[in-house]
Parts: C-alpha cells; sequence; structure tokens
C-alpha cells in the first residue's frame, strides 16, 4: 500500500499506510505483557462459582455451612450478601425494554451454570474443594429449550414478562402487493447453531481494596465502563469502583457482558483482601454467551431479468435465559436482512425468544453476521432458480450511494461491492479442479455489508487526553480497551501522524476508568472510529497550542512551524522542548488537552413503522470467495483457496488490517464447519477444546487479503472499521461453494458437517 | 508432597512441589512464570508449551514433579540468534494480535526451525497443530516462520 499522508503536520511522522510492527507485539512475542489472570500476591485469595445444575429449579436451600468450616476458606458469598442483586439494562437504548438479571440467583435458576455462589478460599484447590461442599436443593421445573416453542402459549414462562425477549419490525413498500404479482418467488429457509468465542485466555482476573476504600477490579473484559454496573451492585458511589483492562487475550464479544467482574468486586468488597478468579475452559464453554442461534424464513420476489423486487423475511433467534444484549443484537441482523442490495418493498420482523438455554449476547458479526448467511444464499438460490450466472445477479442488484436501505434510510459514502467483487475474482483465478478423480470442487462467493459505531440514538462518544512532555516525549491517553487488534497502539500512530513526529514519541496509556478517559468499550467495530477520532482531535488541539507557542518563541507563523524530535523549527528560529515547556509556562498555555468525539446522533428507530432516519453511522462492504473440494464418501469439505476484500476507506496499518480479515475468515471457517457448542437440555455436550473444534493451522487454508481504499469512512483519515466486517461473509461464501461442488444439493443449517453433507447427497 | 529439581532457563529449581501440581501451575503460581499461559488446563490449545528438553510440550499435561532432572524452557530464557530472528520476524508480520498464545507459538516454531523443519506452509502447517490462536488466522505466523526458514542459518 501507497503511503499516502491525508491529515498530519508539517513534519516527519508518515507511518500510516505503511505496514508498521505495532509496539505492543514486541512484549507480546517476548513474554512480557502480563495478562489479567497473571498475577499471584502474598495473601492473594481465589475464588470459585457455584453454578447451578440444572436448566430451570426453584431453589429451596443453599447451605454454606460445610464449606465455610473448611480451613482455609474466607467467604462463601449468596444472594444475601449482594448489596444491589439486580443487574438492569435497556440494551437497545430506545426506552423499549429494561431487562435485569440477578448476580447471584437465590429462588430459581433459569440455565445450567448460573451462578449461585461465590467461594473464596487460601487457594485454588481449596476454593474448588470448598464449592463442593455447597449443598444447594433445587426443585426441578418443566424448561423449554426451543424459542419455537418458548413461544407458544403452553410454554412455560421464563420471565414475568413472557417469552418474547424482543421484536423488531422493518418495513418498505407494500410487500404483499409486490409478491403478489411478481414474476419469481422462491422461499428458503436457513439455520445457524450456538458457537463459543474460545478465545485463549480464559475470563480471568483480581480485585483489591485500595486505603481510600475504592474497589479495584483488574480483570479481562472489553468495557471498563462497566464500573458503574459494579458500583451501583454494592451500593457505592461510582466514583468508588474502578476497572482496569490489561491487554485482552481475545474478546470477540465474549468479554463484552460482565464475565468474573462482579464475583470479584463481591469477594473483595467482603474479604477486604485481594481476590484473584479465573474461570475453567469448561465453564466458558458450558456457561458464558454464545452467538445467537438463528432460524431465517426467506421469501424472494424476482423479475425474470433478476432484478429484485420484495423481500419478506422471518428472523427467529435463541435468546437463552436473559436478555443481555439480544435486543441489540436482533436490531442489527433486522437492518441488513436483505443485504447489500436495492429492494423496491421488504418486510422483516425479527424476533428473540427466551428459553432456558445459556443466555446468548454478542459475538463478532453481531447479528449481521448471522443475517448473510440467509442472504447470500438465498442470491445464489435465486439465480439458480432464474437460471442466472450468481454474480451477475449481484451485480445486478447492487446498493448504490444515494440508495435508500429498507430501513428508509440513505446511503451516503462509497459502496464498493463491484470492486471487491472484481479484486477477489481476479485473485481466485482459474476454477478449481478435483486433485484426484472422484473428488467434488465447488466455487463460492458473498457479498457484505457490516455496519460499524453504534445506532445513532445512543448519542456515543470517545475522549482523549494527550500532553508533552518537557524531553519532547508524549503522552496519550484513552480509556480503550486492547483486545488483540492493536486498539492501543493504533491511537498512537494517529497522534504521531497529525503531530509529525515518530510513533515511538507517542506512548499510549490506556484502559483504566479511573485514570484514562473514557472512550466507550471496544465493540460494534466502534474503537478506531470513535477513539480514533478523537485521537485526531486531541493530536490537532495540542500541536496547535506547540504552535502557538513555538511561534511566540521562534517568531513567524503559527502554521509553519515544524515539530522535530528535539524541539520546534521555524523558518526564523528553533526552540528546544524544553525551552517550548518554559515559554508555554510563561504564557499560560497548557500543553495538554482533552478532546472528546461525538459521533452523529438522531431520534431513536420508529419500531411501529419499521423505519428510521438513520440506524448505523456507516457500513463496511466486502466481497469473499473460496474453493472447496469434497470427499463424497465422508461428506468432509476442504477448503483449498480463500480471498477476502473490504473497502476499509482507508488502510492505516495494513499490517493489522490483513490481520483482521485473515483472523476473521479463520473463525469464520470454524463456523462453517466445525464449530458447534452442543446442548442436549441444557447441558453442554462438549465442554472441552478437544471437543469443540476451533481450526488449527493445519485445518484452513491460505487466507489472502486485499484491501481496497475507496478514501471514505466516517473513522480517523476516512477509515472505515473491519474488526467484525471480516467474518460475515465466510459462511456463505463456503455454503455457496459446498453447493456448487454438490450440484446444487444444499446443506441449509451451520455447521456443514460430513454427516450433513452425506446426508444432503443421498437425499438427493 | 516431592523434592524435585530441574533446569529452568539455565537456573537450577528445586522444591517441595505438590504431587497434584501440573508444571504449568507450578511455573505460573509457585515461580511466577507468567509467560507461560494457560488457556484450557487440557492440552489442547499449546498456550502453556515450554521445551522439555529441547522438546515443545504442553506444561498443564505434566506434573512439576515428572520434570524432574530435566531442562525446562520458556520464551524468558536468554534467545540464541535463532529465537532472536523468530522473534523479530513475528514483529515485522504482526504475527500476534492478543498475544496470548504467542509465546507458546514462539517456542514450537523454535523447535520446528532448530530440527531442520521445511519452509512449505503445509509442513509449517502441521507442525502448529497443537497451538490454537484464535485471532490471526495463523496467515501471518506462517509468513515470519517461513521467512526464517527460508533465511536461517544465517550466513557468516
Amino acid at each position: 500500500m501507497a503511503g499516502r499522508r491525508i491529515a498530519g503536520g508539517p513534519g516527519v511522522g508518515g507511518t500510516t499506510g505503511q505496514k508498521f510492527a505495532r509496539k505492543d507485539v514486541a512484549a507480546k512475542v517476548a513474554g512480557l505483557v502480563s495478562y489479567s489472570g497473571d498475577t499471584q500476591g502474598a495473601g492473594m485469595l481465589h475464588a470459585r462459582l457455584v453454578r447451578s445444575l440444572y436448566p430451570h429449579a426453584r431453589i429451596t436451600e443453599i447451605a454454606i455451612a460445610a464449606a465455610q468450616a473448611l480451613p482455609g476458606v474466607a467467604a462463601v458469598l449468596t444472594a444475601r450478601d449482594v448489596p444491589c442483586n439486580v443487574l438492569a439494562e435497556d440494551p437497545s437504548g430506545t426506552g423499549g425494554g429494561v431487562f435485569t438479571q440477578p448476580v447471584l440467583a437465590s429462588t430459581e435458576v433459569r440455565y445450567v451454570g448460573e451462578p449461585l455462589a461465590v467461594v473464596v478460599a487460601a487457594s485454588p484447590v481449596l476454593a474448588d474443594a470448598a464449592a463442593q461442599l455447597v449443598k444447594v436443593t433445587y426443585e426441578p421445573l418443566p424448561a423449554v429449550f426451543d424459542p419455537g416453542l418458548a413461544l407458544a402459549d403452553d410454554a412455560p414462562p421464563i420471565h414475568p414478562g413472557g417469552n418474547l425477549c424482543v421484536q423488531w419490525h422493518v418495513n418498505k413498500g407494500n410487500v404483499e402487493e409486490v409478491l403478489a404479482q411478481a414474476p419469481v418467488v422462491i422461499q428458503r429457509e436457513y439455520a445457524t447453531q450456538f458457537v463459543d468465542h474460545a478465545y485463549l485466555e480464559p475470563e480471568a482476573g483480581s480485585a483489591w481494596l485500595e486505603a481510600d476504600g475504592v474497589i479495584v477490579i483488574r480483570a479481562a473484559t472489553q468495557v471498563i465502563e462497566h464500573y458503574r454496573r459494579l458500583a451501583g451492585m454494592l451500593n457505592l458511589p461510582h466514583s468508588r469502583v474502578r476497572l482496569i483492562a490489561p491487554y485482552v487475550g481475545g474478546g470477540f464479544g465474549g468479554k463484552e457482558d460482565m464475565t468474573v467482574e462482579p464475583y470479584l468486586a463481591l469477594a473483595a468488597f467482603h474479604t477486604r483482601r485481594p481476590v484473584r478468579m479465573v474461570w475453567s475452559r469448561q465453564e466458558s464453554l458450558q456457561a458464558r454467551p454464545k452467538r445467537h442461534p438463528m432460524r431465517f424464513q426467506y421469501t424472494v420476489a424476482a423479475s425474470r431479468d433478476g432484478k429484485l423486487e420484495a423481500v419478506d423475511i422471518n428472523i427467529l433467534a435463541d435468546a437463552g435465559a436473559y436478555a443481555l444484549l439480544t435486543p441489540r443484537v436482533l436490531f442489527a441482523a433486522a437492518v441488513v436482512a436483505s443485504g447489500p442490495y436495492r429492494v423496491l418493498a421488504a418486510r422483516v420482523v425479527a424476533r428473540a425468544g427466551y428459553t432456558h438455554n445459556v443466555p446468548s449476547s454478542a459475538f463478532r458479526g453481531f447479528g449481521a453476521m448471522q443475517a448473510a448467511v440467509a442472504y447470500e444464499q438465498i442470491m445464489d438460490e435465486l439465480a439458480e432458480t432464474l437460471g442466472m450466472d450468481p454474480l451477475e445477479l449481484r451485480r445486478k442488484n447492487f446498493l448504490q450511494r444515494g440508495d435508500e436501505l429498507a430501513t428508509g434510510e440513505r446511503v451516503e459514502t462509497a459502496v464498493w461491492l463491484p470492486e471487491t467483487l472484481n479484486a477477489v475474482q481476479a485473485a481466485l483465478g482459474p476454477e478449481p479442479q478435483p486433485s484426484r478423480p472422484g473428488l467434488l470442487v465447488g466455487r463460492g462467493y458473498a457479498m457484505n455489508m457490516q455496519p460499524y459505531g453504534r445506532t445513532v440514538w445512543f448519542g456515543d462518544q470517545a475522549a482523549v487526553w494527550m500532553g508533552l512532555e518537557n524531553d519532547g516525549s508524549f503522552h496519550l491517553r484513552a480509556g480503550v480497551t486492547d483486545v488483540g487488534g492493536g486498539q492501543a497502539a493504533v491511537l498512537g500512530q494517529i497522534a504521531a501522524e497529525v503531530l509529525g513526529v515518530l510513533p515511538e514519541a507517542v506512548t499510549v496509556h490506556f484502559g483504566d476508568s479511573a485514570l484514562t478517559p473514557l472512550t466507550g468499550g471496544t465493540f460494534a467495530t466502534r474503537q478506531l472510529y470513535m477513539s480514533g477520532n478523537a485521537a485526531v482531535r486531541a493530536a490537532e488541539s495540542l500541536r496547535e497550542r506547540i504552535q502557538r507557542v513555538a511561534a511566540t518563541l521562534c517568531g513567524g507563523d503559527a502554521k509553519t512551524v515544524v515539530i522535530e524530535s528535539q524541539g520546534v523549527r521555524t523558518a526564523r528560529g528553533s526552540a528546544r522542548w524544553h525551552e517550548v515547556a518554559a515559554a508555554a509556562r510563561q504564557a499560560g498555555v497548557a500543553l495538554e488537552v482533552l478532546e472528546t468525539f461525538f459521533a452523529e446522533s438522531g431520534p431513536g428507530y420508529d419500531n411501529r413503522r419499521g423505519t428510521a432516519a438513520r440506524t448505523f453511522p456507516d457500513f463496511t462492504y466486502g466481497c469473499h470467495g473460496c474453493d472447496v473440494e469434497i470427499d463424497p464418501e465422508t461428506g468432509q469439505v476442504q477448503i483449498l483457496q480463500y480471498v477476502a476484500s473490504h473497502d476499509v476507506g482507508r488502510a492505516i496499518n495494513p499490517l493489522s488490517v490483513e490481520g483482521q480479515i485473515q483472523g476473521g475468515v479463520a473463525q469464520g471457517i470454524g463456523y462453517a464447519l466445525t464449530e458447534e457448542v452442543l446442548f442436549h437440555e441444557g447441558q453442554c455436550l462438549n465442554g472441552t477444546l478437544a471437543q469443540y473444534l476451533i481450526p488449527a493451522a493445519a485445518d484452513l487454508p491460505p487466507i489472502r487479503a486485499l484491501i481496497l481504499e475507496s478514501g471514505e469512512g466516517k473513522g480517523p483519515l476516512n477509515a472505515r472499521g473491519i474488526g467484525e466486517p471480516a467474518i460475515s461473509p465466510v459462511a456463505p461464501a463456503v455454503a455457496n461453494a459446498v453447493a456448487r461442488a454438490l450440484g446444487g444439493a444444499r446443506v441449509r443449517s451451520l455447521p456443514i458437517t460430513g454427516e450433513k453433507v452425506v446426508d444432503t447427497l443421498f437425499e438427493r | 508432597m516431592t523434592e524435585t529439581e530441574f533446569r529452568l532457563n539455565g537456573r537450577v529449581v528445586r522444591g517441595q512441589m505438590a504431587d497434584y501440581a501440573t508444571l504449568a501451575a507450578y511455573l505460573r503460581d509457585n515461580l511466577g512464570h507468567f509467560e507461560v499461559k494457560a488457556g484450557c488446563g487440557e492440552g489442547v490449545c499449546g498456550a502453556c508449551t515450554v521445551l522439555l528438553d529441547g522438546e515443545p510440550l504442553a506444561s498443564c499435561l505434566l506434573l512439576a514433579r515428572q520434570a524432574e532432572g530435566c531442562t525446562v524452557e520458556t520464551v524468558a530464557a536468554a534467545a540464541d540468534g535463532l529465537r532472536q530472528a523468530l522473534a523479530e520476524a513475528f514483529v515485522r508480520w504482526e504475527a500476534a494480535q492478543c498475544g496470548y498464545c504467542t509465546p507458546g507459538m514462539l517456542l514450537t516454531a523454535y523447535a520446528y526451525v532448530k530440527g531442520g523443519g521445511s519452509f512449505d506452509s503445509p509442513s509449517i502447517r502441521r507442525a502448529l497443530a497443537g497451538n490454537l490462536c484464535r485471532c490471526t488466522g495463523y496467515q501471518h505466523i506462517i509468513d515470519a516462520i517461513a521467512e526464517v526458514v527460508s533465511t536461517w542459518p544465517a550466513e557468516g
């Protein structure tokens, strides 16, 4: 990628657009990074959860005396020890519903693994032993595990308000009328499964009480702003709880809801001693929220020459036992359900039903990626019905700038669907050939549109502080959490670019709710967009102050002041940094700034009419393509090559962008072919990484990332977000390639296992 | 408790080790060697990989006392030229994102290159089968290792 410079002062920065080695990577390679579970101090206690064994039961007793009596046990905490035992949230942000969940269940459990008690002991082994001694008496109650059955009239009620968690509507035009007159109408159903984030770092953290009474929790979280909810739980002023997130060992949405934080806070609050908690992989797979399984019913109408006329879409998701972020996830699915295509008429109903399964919540792709599984498969199926090339069908219907989405909002920025498709087509080269006779091969494509940033009615904001030291080095403080995508490092790179200094000159301090300005969490592909824009503003504002001081010191026009490693220079003279600092003090100019970026905000969604002036700030578009080879005897699908292209507006660090795309593809391939957390009546059947199969290096093909830059995005330096967009098209691209290889026979549920492939071939 | 002695990163470690303590737990919780990561506790993810007498091994599958008389190396050990070259290539390629799998991955890569592994991508992929990464899709890791294999041993 060429290193074009768009913003930036007249200096030496200029790493934007270059393959630039991130500072944190060197520390990680050397094993120097201390993650949330990497702590062990004198007198540290260890906490363990006692979790429900039943999917639905009345709790008649939680007997803790035997556990308390075990030597080395510091505390056994139950619901009565939680000052405010309710976590409440309005996840859709529209005031449409406040959802609540106990921190520790006391009278009723609603899923297997729901926390009931926290045991705190002198060692992990003792904590395990004590947890075994907590005796819970259950009266099992009828349970329901299917969202369709949960919404039936005779289903056992899961929450007082009924089993419908959320229902979103999107409406455009008169769907009934168009469907009745359309020359071609097809209907299909698709299904997706429970999937786990399976980051390598488990849920972990520690907590302690400071001398001034502040409770500090240092934990693997994507959202340090949870400190307010923790304070609420403890009935403390918000200012008395501090949440620190060191580098996180993978998040993908799984550390967006709280995991260990409330239990650590409680344990430190009651014992007044440092406490550590680390979840086992089995706990993580059984009891931490999953990606929503969704069922899609699509009816699509088109003209004979392949113009889309109407879509009628029903989505039903399994919310599990508690809402968490389900309303938001379903909203994203509803908004993009018709895909990156023009449609005259659309009707989308997206619902989620409560069940007694583990809750579903955020996971990279956040509903919009499940929708791609449906909208990109049905495009291939429609093309087959029409006798048309599937890429030609897509090209005929591509969304363009100025078009209206199904929600009624207009697309304002570049839509590089043809460009990404062309790039992928060219890179894939000649059609695949079987490696030996009898094997089946096929090529598949999928397009996508994925939002970045929060919906506009959240009034999103992010703040960044910057300051200059006497020696010419810079501090950048931001509450950003870094989950591995370089969310912290990129802010330093951006600030250096704007200031015109080398990236090494900027040190980024991040992820501390008490000491770094809040940026909002790392989710919704919002961090580059939000904190990146705040970093640009902070760096510009600081540069302007430095230039003003330098101009009075050296003479000349402030705008022509050049910032160098040793100091500043104008046409008339130069000054060293300590002189600049002294002059600033004399002039009463603080060489430190705090700048807040406010995202575009707007009114809430009109769910009655199913329209909005705007939902998300913008979308990232792309195209993926792959070749597969299938052994019809075993049904085994092997991916031969994979190419992925996205318009990222501007690649600030192409190496990181490539990494995001390649990693998204790998996760998407697991989603497509091997990953499913299996539950039987709420009990996890594959609760180890030996049974839950995420892709290993040998399972994957070479993955090529083709980065395109339209120069149009709402992020800093015109960048678009890429974290989530990279995963969305993968499963449908693989599914379309498999269907091609099978001569049109299609596995319409994920994952596409060998068994399903053989069954599908057999049915044919 | 069993009295156990082994060499860790060039120094002798001697102590009473709980009979149930895994090498991973002992290294982390008793010795503070947190560069050894704990990922799954069942020998699948490879985050806790150490070199035991030069061979990469999941330290969560070994009891600490089984290391008796062995040489144990983590990424914190003084790096030789090859390890240095691999570390630099990992940085250059941004072969780490969250970094949690990275110490284990680097040690496996080191043993692979040192053992005369080939630079072709399928061989590298097979060699990394015991080290899971959820962030990178492995592509940059493979690129980095292939680059080192094709230039190692450095001339001179």
